[in-house]
């Protein structure tokens, strides 16, 4: 056992990354994160599509460019950071006991004044959601496809029906088709999409992939690999309606059917639990009921967005650092975090949508009118920004959108880099682009912005890096 | 020429190979599927019944009694997960207590020691978690929990590194007696040999009806379970079983060996010999009858369920009643030897029909005993399940053990390497799986998955796309191998944007 730290950050996502800068800027130097992934980012680096840090930087980032922000950072103050370690045991006191785990160092114990948990949280799996039918291969998490697909460079399947309109689930629904898979349909059991708006938008209609709410599979069909499923749509009590049932051929299942923080290490810590959230309870500093461990991100309750993560994690380094400067009093109240209304989004069912537009400029998702005068001219109301003005200008005229994909490396076996188009390119030119892209091989080293294809399709858009690769990188 | 063949690599198959191997014979052991343990024996309670059930003087009473008393020291032998965790047969009713006495005395006619029937008052102090309604029950001190998958391989590894061979992928499609040897027809290939065993499980009937005119039809059982959450693995520290009563044969609740909840099986007779597939009523029957025994458990800590088909005979070859195992020779068939209908508790049985079957081959065949054979095993070391000095010695003498790959039940790399360099080892991820646990935790392998076939793919000198998940057909990614060819291809198919 070595000597004691200050601060142990478990996890080396969005979350603690910035928890830990932030009890940085409060002056803790002597701090940790303990990563179990190769490299510090989370989830945020399968995460290539675009969306987020509009809080945050104000700017729209992809995932990968978010977090490289925040490792960038962390590699300025030179916070260190055990990657490829599993923390197997925390003990709750003063000091709090942190066991992990590596190839290098085998098992270890760090004596720390504080920890911050920061783990994140997993998808529901199927068999958490009771879908009867055979287990063949081809059932995946969105998540799980969504690391085949933008850091293996794998197709999981071609012809796809996804259960749960989650954002991961409508995000992979553009992304196996950009791909040049089959999306058949999104089927959602509740009367609304769990995603955003914007997300159906953008990721089904741009593509005319169907999306049937009320709707839930309810047989899985095949014995080796998924051939089919049988779809039924479910009453008000979500049980099934019988005689309703389609069976639609596909070979691929991907599941979006919610998030649930990844918690068995705070509940081996003694951390009291909340049942809503599915988190720790934390009081009004987000410490938890464990002496001297914090929580912060996804761990504590699902987040619609990242940037609601970031500034949550900054409050709990925060407060951690105090803590450990002893300025913390006592434990207090217990306070459920602000969850933010859950997203129930439904499309007016009346809509024109010649007229009737969602804005995709922001998570928001505003509903705007735009009329053509007589003169020719574009009146356009409901928006509540600049952003969705020219967003409804560009729709109505020529609509544009920005495109998110990987290239392939040459020399590397299945390893790709993110790209993006540097500016949004017509809507119609998506698929020529993609062809494009997909034909391309890059080369290492890659280096974020370094520009993969000038001028793609001929729309005088450059395609760019949007993440590091360097020589001889292995994962 | 082999000596024997035996078809089928499930728990009884396994189990005969491995008596044989102590023997100079030569056997060969021919699987349908890419692995060992791939049909009932993987889709069972993993429960050793104490034997009290069966009906006296039946081959089910004798070798569950047998087995039930083998497997501690097999499990030691061969390294495989079991606990004496003893069971409880709750009686809902007073006025079925006699229900009980009779099971009691049958159990002690079987030769079962130790039973005792308990109050309520009793068994809550035994087992708290109980449902209000249980007023009795029998307690059985002798009844167990195993890995049915550990005991499988295990048996299969010990057999194999004590010289039986194992071909995988070879479905027999038929098979001829001439001249007093058998050939046997198998994924395109011939075999002779002087002895057939028929350890087919729910085929066995497919392999019976190629030599015998004596026909005889099995009717796969099918059961459903729930497997929950290791969090609710608590809610029963003994195997729950209920006493069968107007309503139907109960269902049972039990820890597994890994600290997780299992409850199940349902019985429905099927005509498929793979409809392995659950349905919703069956789920809803399991919910539902388990929450008489334990009320409460949660059914959002369910992580998967599955289901298994047991083996059981609904013609006999001379169309005598069928309520026992069907074991020996065919009559019409010399030299062939069924292992048939090996259903419930076929699995607490399998150490002792190893060795019945076994003696019945050694009294026709008179062969030599090894002086070599070598009758213990070392299984893959258990991360999870070892201190933190033992990881940190793993660890210091392999660095892969350092290496977590399945986050929910902490198997590493090292663990996954040994589970395919091992003999008999893992060729698909199923194998992984029941050899290491990889993925069968609680995010079901959305994790680890990716991993698990990158780790494969490398060990196996095979692209990743040839990667399955089980048998033929169960690949997991959908392209071609070989660099470039994943975009290229996948260019000729459009995805129209639209707008």
């Amino acid at each position: 056992m070595d000597k004691k730290r200050e601060l142990v950050v478990i996890g080396g996502g969005p979350a603690g990354m910035a928890a830990a800068l932030s009890a940085y800027e409060k002056g803790i130097r002597d701090i940790l994160i303990l990563e179990r992934d190769g490299e510090l980012g989370g989830i945020l680096n399968q995460c290539i599509h675009n969306g987020f840090g509009l809080h945050t930087f104000k700017e729209e980032l992809t995932g990968p460019e978010y977090a490289a922000r925040y490792i960038e950072m962390v590699e300025e103050r030179q916070i260190p950071a055990l990657l490829k370690t599993m923390v197997t045991d925390i003990r709750p006191g003063s000091p709090c006991v942190v066991t992990a785990m590596n190839k290098d160092m085998g098992m270890f114990r760090l004596r720390t004044d504080a920890v911050v948990l920061a783990m994140g949280c997993r998808e529901r799996s199927r068999g958490a959601m009771n879908i009867p039918g055979f287990r063949p291969a081809g059932i995946y998490s969105a998540g799980t496809a969504q690391r085949y697909v933008n850091i293996e460079g794998r197709m999981p399947g071609k012809e796809i029906v996804i259960l749960g309109s989650g954002d991961i689930g409508l995000i992979m629904a553009r992304r196996m088709t950009l791909q040049g898979a089959k999306v058949k349909l999104v089927a959602e059991i509740m009367p609304y999409s769990g995603g955003l708006r914007r997300n159906i938008v953008q990721c089904l209609d741009d593509y005319g992939i169907p999306l049937k709410l009320n709707h839930t599979v309810t047989k899985i069909h095949g014995r080796n690999r998924v051939e089919g499923v049988t779809v039924s749509a479910v009453d008000e009590n979500l049980n099934p309606i019988p005689g309703s049932e389609e069976y639609i051929s596909c070979d691929t299942i991907l599941l979006s059917c919610g998030l649930i923080p990844e918690n068995e290490l705070t509940r081996d810590a003694g951390a009291k639990m909340d049942e809503v959230t599915q988190g720790p309870v934390v009081n009004d500093r987000l410490e938890t009921t464990a002496r001297g461990i914090f929580a912060c991100g996804n761990v504590l309750h699902v987040h619609d967005l990242v940037d609601h993560v970031s500034k949550e994690a900054e409050q709990a380094g925060a407060f951690a650092a105090d803590y450990i400067k002893g300025q913390a009093g006592g434990w207090g109240e217990a306070r459920r975090p602000k969850i933010p209304e859950k997203t129930r989004c439904v499309l007016p069912a009346d809509r024109d949508a010649s007229s009737q537009l969602i804005c995709i400029g922001c998570p928001v998702g505003c509903l705007i009118t735009a009329k053509k005068n007589e003169d020719g001219s574009l009146s356009i109301t409901g928006n509540t920004c600049k952003k969705g003005e020219t967003y409804a200008r560009n729709e109505m005229t020529a609509p544009v959108r920005a495109v998110t994909s990987i290239i392939k490396l040459e020399g590397g076996k299945g390893k790709v880099v993110p790209v993006k188009t540097a500016g949004e390119i017509p809507k119609g030119r998506i698929n020529d682009c993609m062809k494009e892209i997909r034909r391309t091989a890059a080369k290492a080293p890659v280096k974020a912005g370094d520009v993969l294809i000038a001028n793609v399709a001929g729309t005088g858009i450059d395609v760019v890096a949007t993440g590091n690769v360097w020589e001889g990188d292995s994962r | 020429m082999y000596d024997v063949i035996i078809i089928g690599a499930g728990v009884s198959g396994c189990a005969i190979a491995r008596e044989l191997s102590r023997y100079r014979l030569k056997t060969l052991v021919l699987e349908k599927e890419s692995d060992v343990c791939e049909g009932t024996s993987k889709a069972n309670s993993g429960i050793v019944h104490a034997g009290y059930d069966a009906e006296p003087g039946t081959l089910k009473a004798r070798l569950n009694v047998e087995g039930s008393r083998k497997m501690e020291a097999l499990s030691k032998e061969l390294d495989f997960p079991y606990r004496k965790n003893g069971s409880l047969v709750l009686c809902f009713n007073d006025k079925e207590t006699g229900k009980l006495e009779e099971l009691k005395k049958r159990g002690e006619t079987n030769g079962v020691e130790g039973l005792r029937i308990l109050d309520r008052q009793e068994l809550l102090s035994l087992e708290p978690s109980v449902g209000e309604q249980a007023v009795s029950a029998l307690y059985v001190p002798t009844g167990a929990i195993v890995c049915p998958f550990g005991l499988t391989i295990a048996l299969a590894e010990n057999a194999a590194v004590n010289g039986v061979e194992f071909r995988f992928d070879r479905q027999v499609t038929d098979m001829k007696r001439c001249e007093n040897e058998y050939l046997v027809k198998a994924g395109g290939e011939v075999f002779k040999t002087k002895l057939v065993v028929n350890a087919a499980g729910v085929c066995a009937d497919e392999i019976h009806n190629m030599v015998s005119a004596l026909s005889m039809k099995i009717t796969p059982r099918k059961g459903e379970y729930l497997l929950y959450d290791k969090r609710a693995g608590s809610m029963a520290d003994h195997t729950l079983f209920q006493l069968p009563t107007a309503l139907g044969k109960g269902i049972l609740v039990t820890p597994t060996v890994h600290g997780n909840l299992l409850t199940g099986p349902t019985a429905v007779d099927i005509e498929e010999k793979d409809g392995v597939d659950t349905t919703k009523e069956g789920m809803d029957t399991v919910l539902a009858k388990a929450a008489f025994s334990v009320p409460g458990i949660p059914k959002s800590q369910v992580i998967t369920s599955f289901a298994g088909l047991r083996a059981h005979i609904t013609k006999m070859p001379k169309g005598e009643a069928a309520e026992d195992f069907l074991i020996g020779e065919a009559e019409d068939a010399p030299g062939f030897i069924d292992v048939a209908g090996m259903e419930s508790p076929g699995l607490s049985c399998a150490p002792a029909t190893g060795e019945y079957v076994a003696e019945m081959i050694i009294e026709m065949l008179k062969p030599e005993k090894k002086q070599d054979f070598t009758g213990t095993r070392k299984g893959i070391p258990n991360m999870a399940l070892s201190s933190d000095e033992e990881k940190h010695e793993l660890i210091r003498g392999n660095p892969a053990y350092g290496n977590v790959i399945c986050r929910c039940e902490m198997v590493t790399e090292g663990e996954i390497l040994d589970a395919i360099r091992r003999p008999l080892g893992a060729v698909t991820t199923d194998g992984i799986k029941r050899r290491t646990r990889a993925g069968m935790g609680r995010c079901q392998s959305g994790f680890c998955n990716p991993k698990v076939v990158e780790i494969l793919a490398s060990e196996l000198g095979v692209d990743e796309a040839e990667i399955r998940k089980a048998g033929t057909g169960s690949q997991y990614l959908m392209e071609g191998h070989g660099d470039g060819q994943f975009f290229a291809e996948l260019c000729q198919e459009e995805g129209e944007a639209h707008g």
